[in-house]
């Protein structure tokens, strides 16, 4: 590494610190004892966590952002490999259209979107219902799994297929022993982008959601706007420890084996 | 041509069709009917564009917004391209760590972050108090400024990833080359590395340009309704005053805006393929 100069790592550790830094602050205050915003917090408790698991708006938020995201990343995953595949394979004309058509729900903003969904859902009474939730968080999701399927798919030597089909292996088999194992990683990391879009996702979700059907993130919404509940505070951290985790692990493996490979 | 396998295959159209199938009925017929609408209701013709010129708020809203996207992007590239820089050339340890550092805000709960910026910007809340030590009395929660600076935060990492990915990919030996032959390091970053990079800064900047366009969490829960920016305006005339046809207008415009910058610069960058390749690259 060509050493960056003094005033280059003071930016990067000034920057590094405007990332993360902030965020922070929400694990102190789910801690607090006392019911409003105060930070930092006078008495401290495990109230707002106990909350959090236990009262029925809070769980049944949970679970509804659960179920939800578990059928967008199923149904994107399977869409959206297709359409990659078919993206990879076409031999016709107007891929670069298909492609740009696939790719749309990236390049619109949320909120047109948004209340583009909600009106036309309005009509047709899917708002508030959990296929509304489903099909208009799919199309958001989708991009993800047709850009992660389709780069995995570059470099992909066909001729394995031919080979497959050639020894007597139907189209099926062939896709499943061989054309699968070859983009999982690809399908996977669509898997969980999509998942992680469609919990996260909060603009859709606030015109769509009834007081029936709301998820995690409305949830916190309406826990700012709506009513001061700490609670958010508490869901809060437990949504950014988990990230954290879930990022961490596999990069400080990574960062040990450079280590150990290159020591020094 | 690779040679083609004698089985039949899937006719391709079935591949896309179940997608597109999808796309059309969450995606492109909602914003179908909007933009129509926005046309023919009460009667056809540009009523409701005409109405948004002469209410004498969307305006003045619609370029509040461009200003503060305009400034995110700015803020962002400021503070985006050093750290970019030394992630490309950082040891892979480094280059790890500070991966690390941009992934965790890039997949952590966009609520989660709001809510860290309102404790911080509340009233008596953290940067209220700090500031006071030095006899200045900042109030940021519910000024354009408290927007801008949580929207830079939140948007930082659309930006970094872009500029990252495309610094990747520079040629490092150019830099020696030019030294070799005379020219002073910063000469060299300026002449060489940094028209280099372009790609990578025009994909960032209109990335962060576009969703800065659009942003309505920040301004929902940090703004006020005073200063409110184009997505608070769009939330209001549909849920509120549940007028479908204003909306739809105002989020044409939107739609037209984001069309014309992604129009102009694809000619030099895709912002959403490289973003892809970034986040892609690095998990």
């Amino acid at each position: 590494m060509r050493a960056a100069s003094p005033g280059l790592r003071a930016a990067v550790i000034l920057v590094a610190l405007v990332l993360v830094a902030p965020t922070l602050v929400v694990i102190p205050m789910s801690f607090t004892a006392g019911t409003t915003f105060s930070f930092p917090p006078d008495d401290w408790s495990l109230r707002w966590y106990r909350e959090f698991v236990t009262d029925p708006a809070w769980r049944t938020a949970i679970f509804n952002s659960l179920r939800i995201a578990v059928a967008v990343a199923a149904l994107s995953v399977v869409l959206g490999t297709a359409a990659a595949i078919g993206l990879v394979r076409a031999t016709f004309r107007g891929t670069t259209v298909l492609r740009a058509l696939l790719l749309s729900p990236m390049t619109v903003p949320n909120i047109v979107t948004a209340i583009a969904v909600y009106v036309l859902f309005l009509r047709w009474q899917l708002n508030g219902t959990y296929l509304g939730f489903v099909l208009a968080h799919t199309a958001v999701a989708l991009p993800f799994v047709v850009i992660s399927v389709s780069s995995s798919l570059q470099g992909f030597d066909r001729r394995l297929e031919t080979a497959a089909s050639s020894l007597g292996a139907s189209p099926w088999t062939v896709f499943r022993r061989i054309t699968l194992p070859l983009v999982l990683p690809g399908v996977l990391s669509g898997a969980v982008f999509a998942f992680v879009t469609s919990f996260d996702e909060v603009v859709i979700a606030l015109f769509l959601q009834s007081p029936t059907l709301t998820t995690l993130p409305v949830q916190m919404y309406k826990s700012v706007t709506l009513e001061i509940d700490p609670t958010i505070a508490a869901a809060s951290s437990v949504v950014v420890v988990v990230v954290s985790l879930l990022i961490l692990l596999p990069q400080l493996r990574a960062a040990r084996r450079l280590v150990k490979e290159n020591p020094a | 041509m690779p040679p083609r396998p004698a089985r039949r295959h899937v006719p391709r159209v079935l591949l896309f069709l179940p997608a597109l199938a999808l796309l059309a009925v969450a995606f492109g017929l909602p914003l179908l009917q909007i933009v129509l609408r926005s046309f023919t209701d009460p009667d056809v013709g540009l009523t409701n564009y005409t109405a948004m010129l002469d209410d004498g708020i969307t305006t003045t809203v619609i370029l509040r917004t461009l200003r503060v996207a305009v400034t995110v992007v700015v803020l962002a590239l400021l503070l985006a391209y050093p750290y970019a820089y030394v992630m490309s050339i950082a040891s892979p340890a480094g280059r790890a760590v500070l991966t690390t550092l941009v992934l965790l805000p890039f997949w952590t709960s966009l609520m989660a972050r709001n809510f860290a910026w309102l404790l911080l910007m509340q009233d008596g809340g953290p940067i209220q108090r700090f500031f006071s030590l030095f006899g200045l009395d900042v109030v940021l929660l519910g000024t354009t400024v408290g927007v801008t600076v949580a929207m830079t935060q939140v948007l930082l990492p659309f930006m970094v990833l872009p500029l990252y990915s495309s610094m990747q990919q520079i040629d490092r030996r150019l830099l020696q080359a030019a030294q070799s032959l005379g020219a002073k390091p910063r000469t060299a970053f300026r002449k060489i590395y940094l028209p280099l990079s372009a790609p990578g800064v025009v994909a960032g900047c209109t990335l962060v340009f576009i969703l800065s366009l659009g942003f309505y969490i920040t301004p929902a829960l940090l703004g006020s309704s005073q200063q409110s920016l184009v997505a608070q305006l769009l939330a209001i005339r549909t849920t509120a005053l549940l007028d479908f046809a204003g909306a739809g207008a105002l989020g044409t415009v939107l739609l037209v805006i984001t069309g014309l910058v992604l129009a102009v610069i694809g000619r030099f960058a895709r912002p959403a393929s490289s973003l892809a390749a970034a986040t892609g690259g690095v998990k």
